[in-house]
C-alpha cells in the first residue's frame, strides 16, 4: 500500500493555539456550573433550616404517640405514622413479585415483536403518568369498583400501580447489566433458560433490583395525591386495626396540619415533614448500602 | 480416516437475511483437535457455534442443513437444544466462570444436570474436574474463593473443568486463550493435546502457529460467494498438509502470512 500524498505535509495556514483563550473559557464555564450546584445547594441548606427551625420543638414523644387533636399540644402523627408503614409494607410485599416477575418475563423471556416492543414503550410511559391519574383509577375500580371503600387495601393497591411501572423498569434495567457472556455460559453447560435466570441473572442482579425497589417505595411514601383522590382521611384518632380499615398517611397528616391558621400546627407540620425526610434518607441510604453490598463487578 | 464425531452437512447460517456461513461441509474427526483457521469476518465463530445451537440465542439467527452427531442431526426438530449443550460443551475466547466460588462454579452444571451424589460424590466430582483442567493443586486449598479470584489463565482452566465436569463427548473452544499471556497460552495448549485422548475438540483460533502447534486437522475458511460475503470451508485436510502442501492457492497465501 503506499499513500499518495506521502505521511508529512504542509496545510500554507497558519495554526493559532491561543490556549490562554482557551483555557480563559473553560474557566468561564467551570465557574457557571458551580454556581449551579451551589444554588441548589444553598436551596436545600433553607429548607432543611427552616424546617428544623420551625420543628424541632415539636419533634417530641408525643409527637409519635399522639393522635392528631384539635390542640397542637396535644396533636401527634402516631395514626399518619402507622398509616405510612402499613402502607408501605403492604405496597412492597404486592408489588415486588408482581414488578419483578414482569420485569424478569420482559426481559429474559418474552419474545422480542412488535407486541413486547409496544408493551414495552407503554410500561416505560406508565412510569411518567402523574400519580392522580392512579388516583382517579384507583377510586373507580378499587374504592367503588370492588367495593373497598377508603380502605388501607385500597390505598396500598393504588400505590402498587402507581410504581409498577418503576419497578418493572428498574429490574430491566438490572438484569440487563448481566454480561451475555455469563449467560452463555450457563446455556452452554445445558441449562434451561429458566436454571440460567433463577441461578445465576437473578442472583447477580439482585443488588439492582433491590435497589429500584426500595427507590421506588421511598417515592411511594411521599405520594399524597393519589390517596387524596381515592379518600385517604386526614382526621384518625385511632390505631389502625387492619387492611380494612380507613387510614391516613404522613403527607397527608402534613397537608392538613399546614392547611390550619395557628401558627403551633405549621410548627407540628414541620415536625412531620422532618420524619418524613428521617424516613426517606434511611431508605435511600439502605438502597445505596445494598447497592454496594451486592453489586458485581466483572 | 478415523472416526466421524460430527458430520456437519451443507450447513447455512443466516442473520437476518445476510448469509453468513454456506454450504459447509465438513468431517470432524473423533478424539482429534480440528482447527478452524481464516482471516477475521469469514464466520469461524458462527460455524463453531452452530455445533452446539447457540447461534439461536441470538436473535434473528436461522441455521439451515444438518449436523449428524452421535447418529442423529441436532437441528432435527424433535431434539432438545439443552440436551445437545450438555454433550457438545463450550469454551468461550474471553474466560466466564460464575461469580460463585470455584467449586459452585463446577457443582452448578452438574447439579442443574441431575448429579444426584452425596456431598463426598460432589467433592470428588469437583476434584476430578479441576484435576484434569490441570488446576488442581492451585486451587485445592481456597475452593470457597471466587473464581473471578483467579488469573486469567486459571480462570480459562476453570472454564474448562467446568466443561469436562459434565463428561461431554464434544468440547467446543472459541480462541480460548486469545485473551491469556504466551505462558498460560501454553499450558491450555498442553491441555489440549491431553484432552484429545478422552474428547473431540474444536478450536477457533486466530493464531497460526498456535493451530500448527496443536491440531491434527485444520478447516480453512474464506468468503466467498456474490461479492464475496459468506464464509465457507474452502480446504480441509490434515494440519500438516494444510501449512506445508496446501491445494489451494488462497490457503497457502494464507497460512505463509502473505496476507489476512
Amino acid at each position: 500500500m503506499t499513500t499518495e500524498y506521502g505521511v508529512r505535509f504542509e496545510y500554507g495556514v497558519r495554526f493559532e493555539p491561543n490556549l490562554a483563550h482557551r483555557k480563559a473559557l473553560g474557566r468561564v464555564w467551570e465557574g457557571v456550573a458551580l454556581l449551579a450546584i451551589l444554588l441548589g445547594i444553598a436551596m436545600l441548606l433553607t429548607l432543611l433550616v427552616q424546617v428544623f427551625l420551625d420543628g424541632l420543638p415539636y419533634l417530641r414523644p408525643q409527637l409519635f404517640t399522639e393522635f392528631p387533636s384539635r390542640f397542637p399540644d396535644q396533636a401527634g402523627l402516631r395514626s399518619a405514622l402507622q398509616g405510612s408503614i402499613w402502607l408501605m409494607v403492604l405496597t412492597a410485599l404486592l408489588s415486588f413479585p408482581l414488578g419483578v416477575g414482569a420485569g424478569i418475563y420482559l426481559e429474559e423471556f418474552a419474545p422480542k415483536n412488535a407486541l413486547t416492543r409496544f408493551i414495552e414503550i407503554n410500561v416505560a410511559n406508565l412510569a411518567g403518568v402523574p400519580s392522580i391519574i392512579y388516583g382517579l383509577l384507583g377510586l373507580g375500580l378499587f374504592v367503588r369498583g370492588l367495593g373497598l371503600g377508603r380502605s388501607l387495601l385500597a390505598g396500598v393497591l393504588t400505590m402498587t400501580l402507581v410504581i409498577l411501572p418503576v419497578i418493572i423498569v428498574s429490574t430491566r434495567e438490572a438484569l440487563r447489566a448481566v454480561p451475555a457472556s455469563i449467560r452463555e455460559a450457563a446455556l452452554a453447560l445445558g441449562a434451561s433458560r429458566w436454571e440460567m435466570v433463577r441461578d445465576h441473572v437473578l442472583v447477580y442482579s439482585m443488588g439492582g433490583i433491590l435497589t429500584g425497589m426500595i427507590l421506588a417505595l421511598s417515592r411511594a411514601i411521599g405520594e399524597t395525591a393519589p390517596l387524596i383522590t381515592i379518600g385517604a382521611l386526614t382526621y384518625i384518632a385511632f390505631d389502625l386495626r387492619g387492611p380494612l380499615d380507613i387510614f391516613t398517611v404522613l403527607p397527608i397528616q402534613i397537608f392538613n396540619w399546614v392547611s390550619m391558621p395557628q401558627t403551633e400546627f405549621h410548627q407540628l407540620a414541620a415536625a412531620g415533614i422532618i420524619v418524613l425526610l428521617a424516613l426517606l434518607l434511611t431508605m435511600n441510604a439502605m438502597a445505596i448500602w445494598l447497592r454496594n453490598r451486592l453489586q458485581k463487578r466483572w | 480416516m478415523e472416526p466421524i464425531a460430527l458430520d456437519i452437512r451443507n450447513l447455512r447460517v443466516y442473520y437476518d437475511d445476510f448469509l453468513a456461513i454456506k454450504d459447509v461441509n465438513l468431517s470432524i474427526p473423533k478424539n482429534q483437535i480440528t482447527a478452524i483457521i481464516g482471516p477475521s469476518g469469514v464466520g469461524k465463530s458462527t460455524l463453531l457455534r452452530a455445533l452446539n445451537r447457540m447461534n439461536e440465542l441470538v436473535p434473528g439467527c436461522r441455521t439451515e442443513g444438518e449436523v449428524i452427531f452421535d447418529g442423529v442431526n441436532i437441528y432435527d426438530p424433535r431434539v432438545d437444544p439443552v440436551e445437545v449443550r450438555r454433550r457438545i460443551g463450550m469454551v468461550f475466547q474471553k474466560p466466564n466462570p460464575f461469580p460463585k466460588s470455584i467449586y459452585e462454579n463446577i457443582a452448578w452444571g452438574l447439579r442443574i444436570n441431575g448429579f444426584r451424589g452425596t456431598k463426598a460424590q460432589m467433592d470428588e466430582a469437583v476434584e476430578r474436574a479441576l484435576r484434569a483442567a490441570a488446576l488442581w493443586d492451585e486451587v485445592k486449598d481456597k475452593l470457597h474463593q471466587s473464581g473471578l479470584s483467579l488469573s486469567g489463565g486459571q480462570q480459562q482452566r476453570l472454564c474448562i473443568a467446568r466443561v469436562v465436569a459434565l463428561q461431554p463427548e464434544v468440547i467446543l473452544l472459541d480462541e480460548p486463550a486469545s485473551a491469556l499471556d504466551p505462558i498460560a497460552t501454553l499450558k491450555i495448549e498442553e491441555l489440549m493435546r491431553e484432552l484429545k485422548r478422552e474428547y473431540t475438540l474444536v478450536i477457533v483460533t486466530h493464531n497460526m502457529q498456535q493451530a500448527a502447534r496443536v491440531s491434527d486437522y485444520a478447516a480453512m475458511m474464506m468468503l466467498t460467494g456474490e461479492g464475496e460475503r459468506s464464509g465457507t470451508v474452502i480446504e480441509f485436510d490434515r494440519t500438516k498438509v494444510i501449512f506445508t502442501n496446501p491445494r489451494d492457492k488462497r490457503t497457502e497465501d494464507y497460512v505463509t502470512g502473505r496476507f489476512g
